[in-house]
């Protein structure tokens, strides 16, 4: 088992930390799985340090202005636009 | 009955000459195709329909190829079955009753019965190898960095590569000859496959070969791949190929180290579905938070809520350290024990899958379960590697896969080994 308890409301937290609404049955079935794939992640716990010989390099190109999306284009997948602008939900 | 291969059906016509000129290919629906619907298979996406190409698809036109379709996929590649498909689960053509493997299924099952030639697939932690696998094709997972990602819709960017799938693997490595290569619009790309022929490495030439076979990637298997797994390695054997076991302890962590790292990094790039600029909006008012959580609630399937909630946890405040930070080192030691696994062998062999295709529906309800059927094909994600699934022999009737593994950017090696499980 896992020594990270998961529970009901530990599922919501997340959801509402990740935006994503769960009905209550999810919730149930989130909770118990989360549980069981936590509980096979503590596994990681005996992983031995390691040195790390990735030569890893900055891959930098000139910041200079390229052909991109028209502005028709880049809104054409909008559900709501407003005078060449995304329209999000309304703020209340 | 259809196969359900296909979510969008449509045909694309390329350059009158190149050198895929008379060939269909089905694409992955994960990738970009301007003005044809690119859904990911997500009821998110149903109605997206791209302004641009990816590079691939460009290289594809470029080539002469017909792009016949969009192939159906796991939402978000995020399935080893393609049952969490929004669209509907695709049919293993071997037998109609089992699930083509994931999360590439359509584009395997679309190749294994015919109905394209070629097909291009998108492997995060196996989802080529492993449909490949099931169907009884071949694909290949190319280096990190050898196609450009430009275009691809992000799953896990660190992890996932394009690649080919085809009935033989000299077609599969033609058609990754086709679309490798440095693109200035993927900053991970390398100059590695700018002029490649891994296509004329297709001579089954094995002489002096040497395969390691680590043993932690056969045992647990089932029985009947097994069985099929030595049977290939002792036709190599007889080709002039020699195997020796090797040991690779890190490997028993890489599921827990791979399923970190994705959801982690799906999480972060899944929040961008918040129906504002692409995706089902819903229509919600009120609180942009609470809108953009409803839209999401009704846009996304369980398996890729499970993962984006998943990697939030292992991100959030006072678990990164235990989770995140962890399998990071577990991706260092994966990489470190096939780099001394290579000082030694010139290609890592395992079976591709552990287990022959499951039956529709079998797997749904366990997700964990489902994640370890994923142990042979994610380490090579982690170490960043080559690796080709080519067919070897059945088991009750149902295809079996051989996972031929390379050193970085090594695919001449792979495509030579496993021309000659061909033979």
């Amino acid at each position: 088992m896992s020594d990270t308890p998961v529970d009901a409301d530990e599922v919501r937290h997340v959801a509402e930390l990740a935006r994503v609404d769960l009905d209550e049955d999810e919730v149930e079935e989130f909770a118990a799985q989360f549980a069981d794939i936590l509980g096979y992640f503590d596994a990681l716990d005996e992983v031995p340090e390691v040195d790390r010989e990735d030569e890893l390099v900055n891959v930098m190109r000139p910041d200079e202005v390229r052909e991109g999306l028209t502005q028709e284009e880049a809104l054409s997948n909008a559900a709501e636009t407003e005078d060449g602008y995304f329209k999000g939900p309304r703020v209340s | 009955m259809s196969l359900n291969a296909f979510i969008t059906k449509e045909t694309l016509d390329g350059s009158d000459d190149g050198p895929l000129s008379g060939k269909t290919v089905a694409v992955k629906d994960n990738i970009s195709t301007e003005g044809l619907r690119t859904t990911c298979g997500s009821a998110m996406l149903e109605d997206y329909v791209p302004p641009y190409d990816a590079t691939v698809v460009e290289l594809l036109k470029d080539a002469g190829a017909t792009i016949v379709g969009k192939a159906n996929m796991d939402e978000f590649g995020m399935g080893t079955t393609t049952e969490t498909s929004a669209f509907g689960p695709t049919k293993n053509p071997v037998d109609e009753s089992r699930v083509p493997g994931g999360s590439s299924g359509g584009s395997a099952a679309a190749v294994a019965a015919g109905e394209a030639d070629l097909a291009l697939g998108t492997d995060t932690g196996g989802s080529i190898r492993c449909p490949a696998a099931f169907c009884g094709v071949v694909g290949i997972k190319p280096t990190y960095g050898l196609v450009s990602r430009y275009g691809l819709v992000a799953y896990a960017n660190s992890l996932e590569q394009i690649g080919p799938i085809a009935p033989t693997v000299e077609d599969a490595a033609a058609l990754l000859d086709v679309i490798a290569g440095p693109d200035d619009r993927d900053g991970t790309t390398r100059d590695a496959g700018a002029d490649s022929n891994y296509a004329a490495a297709a001579d089954g030439d094995v002489e002096g070969l040497t395969i390691g076979v680590p043993t932690e990637f056969v045992e647990g298997a089932d029985e009947g791949v097994e069985a099929a797994f030595w049977a290939a390695l002792d036709e190599l054997e007889a080709q002039g190929a020699e195997y020796r076991e090797v040991s690779m302890p890190s490997v028993e962590k890489a599921v827990a180290a791979y399923y970190v790292i994705a959801m982690s990094e799906a999480s972060s790039n899944l929040a961008r579905f918040d129906g504002v600029r692409y995706g089902k909006s819903g229509g919600y008012d009120g609180n942009w938070n609470e809108a953009f959580a409803r839209a999401r609630e009704d846009g996304f399937g369980s398996e890729v809520k499970r993962r984006i909630l998943l990697g939030t946890y292992a991100l959030s405040a006072g678990y990164h350290d235990k989770y995140y930070a962890k399998a990071q080192d577990a991706r260092a030691w994966v990489k470190q024990d096939f780099d001394e696994a290579f000082e030694d062998v010139d290609v890592v062999a395992s079976p591709t899958m552990p287990v022959p295709p499951f039956e529709l529906g079998e797997s749904l309800d366990d997700p964990l379960q489902m994640y370890l059927a994923d142990a042979n094909t994610v380490p090579v994600n982690l170490a960043n590697l080559p690796a080709i699934s080519v067919p070897a022999g059945e088991t009750d009737g149902l295809p079996v896969g051989l996972q031929l593994i390379g050193p970085k950017f090594g695919e001449e090696t792979i495509v030579r080994a496993a021309s000659a499980v061909e033979n």
